[in-house]
């Protein structure tokens, strides 16, 4: 499961909702794996404006990568500012889209499990797919 | 047409044969894949978007969102979603190494994620199964009711979702469209090839505010071949009672008066029917 997925998933038990505890899940005795995907820019840029990034910051201190800046990139971070007149000419990522990539889209959970700050529900991870089903009471 | 949701819940009957089965199929892969591109021409996407696949199954159509833009998929690729409850389907999604993230969740539980996460939405071939609960205490219209709502707070504003169903009846039709209206959605359906053995009926959700331009009305407005059948209101007056003299107000009345032991002229093919304009 990839982190960009990480940042916009919540518990899903009823009593949770609404709680502010509730968001982001914490990733516990997870194991990273690394899958290679084309870069998206056009889709980083779409998506900037929604991601959460105190919870990205949280859940990469909580996996043990390097420190993240405190404030998130900008959308003009992301585009190499280009040098040429030419409009039409096809956008350059920056180093910081390299990055942001890299982190959001390609770092995926493969094992553990994710536990809600508020009810301590543990959802298992397997093969990067987390296991949502609840038991009938708790819906 | 076979009715899987009426043999065994949805976990149970996708087993490994039977996902297998679905997956391999070509007809089955055809269908889908027609299915899927209608919806994304309703969903009218223009950049690479994050899409909620709602019982994405093997991942067929999931296939279809990763595409890029030259193979035939609008604004593409996308990044997206998926869920579904049957863990033998994802594990066939799994083989396939599909570029999506999977979960293994009810639809009829909710849908887990922050308000507005998704720019829209879609679903093939799954809702139906949301109209039977499998336990004494659930119900298929709490279980309407709580994937709507959760559907709804999930997309951003200005968001679609159009999802493809297979209606045992008009009244499943109905208890669908009527839990989205009730969840805040733009609700319409859309029916491809309607009255055959291959009709489609696709549900299309809009969510108010953003960009968009109005309900399904809007959303098909310069498809070809489509004809606007408006019913809302339609003999209802305001306060959503029969119209006075309509054919839906004398057989209410005749039934009244029947229920109390009045003799009624028995209903025909002419009851409440306009007399001919020579008349």
């Amino acid at each position: 499961m990839k982190l960009l997925t990480l940042n916009f998933l919540t518990c899903a038990i009823k009593t949770c909702k609404g709680s502010p505890a509730s968001f982001p899940l914490h990733p516990r005795d997870s194991e990273l794996e690394i899958i290679e995907t084309d870069i998206n820019l056009p889709f980083l840029k779409n998506i900037l404006p929604r991601l959460t990034w105190d919870a990205v910051r949280t859940i990469s201190t909580e996996l043990g990568l390097p420190e993240l800046p405190a404030t998130a990139p900008t959308r003009e971070d992301l585009v190499e500012p280009s040098s040429t007149s030419e409009d039409d000419a096809e956008e350059v990522p920056t180093q910081v889209a390299k990055d942001l990539h890299r982190l959001l889209l390609e770092t995926c959970v493969k094992e553990g499990k994710l536990v809600c700050g508020c009810c301590e529900h543990e959802y298992q991870v397997k093969e990067g797919v987390a296991n949502f089903l609840l038991p009938g009471h708790l819906v | 047409m076979s009715r899987p949701e009426d043999i065994l819940p949805p976990d149970l009957f996708y087993n490994d044969s039977e996902s297998r089965k679905y997956t391999t199929s070509s007809r089955i892969q055809r269908i889908q894949s027609d299915m899927t591109h209608r919806a994304l021409d309703m969903l009218d996407l223009t950049s690479p978007s994050m899409i909620l696949d709602v019982g994405c199954g093997s991942g067929l159509s999931g296939e279809i969102l990763s595409a890029s833009d030259e193979d035939g998929t609008p604004g593409g690729p996308h990044v997206w979603i998926g869920f579904d409850i049957s863990a033998s389907m994802l594990g066939v999604a799994l083989e396939k190494e599909v570029e999506g993230d999977l979960f293994l969740a009810d639809a009829g539980q909710g849908v887990p994620f922050r308000a507005g996460t998704f720019d829209a939405a879609i679903s093939i071939s799954a809702i139906q199964w949301l109209c039977n609960a499998e336990t004494s205490e659930d119900s298929p219209a709490g279980r309407l009711s709580r994937f709507f709502n959760g559907l709804y707070a999930s997309l951003r504003r200005g968001g679609r979702a159009v999802c493809q169903f297979y209606p045992k009846n008009d009244e499943q039709k109905q208890m669908v469209s009527s839990a989205a209206v009730k969840a805040g959605f733009g609700a319409g359906l859309l029916e491809d090839d309607p009255g055959t053995k291959n009709a489609k009926t696709y549900l299309v959700l809009t969510v108010g505010g953003g960009d968009t331009d109005g309900d399904i009305t809007g959303v098909v407005r310069g498809m070809d071949g489509v004809d606007v059948q408006d019913s809302r209101r339609r003999g209802r007056d305001r306060h959503g009672k029969d119209v006075k003299g309509s054919k839906a107000w004398i057989l209410r009345k005749k039934e009244q008066q029947e229920s109390r032991g009045k003799v009624v002229k028995a209903t025909s093919k002419y009851t409440g029917r306009k007399r001919r304009i020579q008349w």
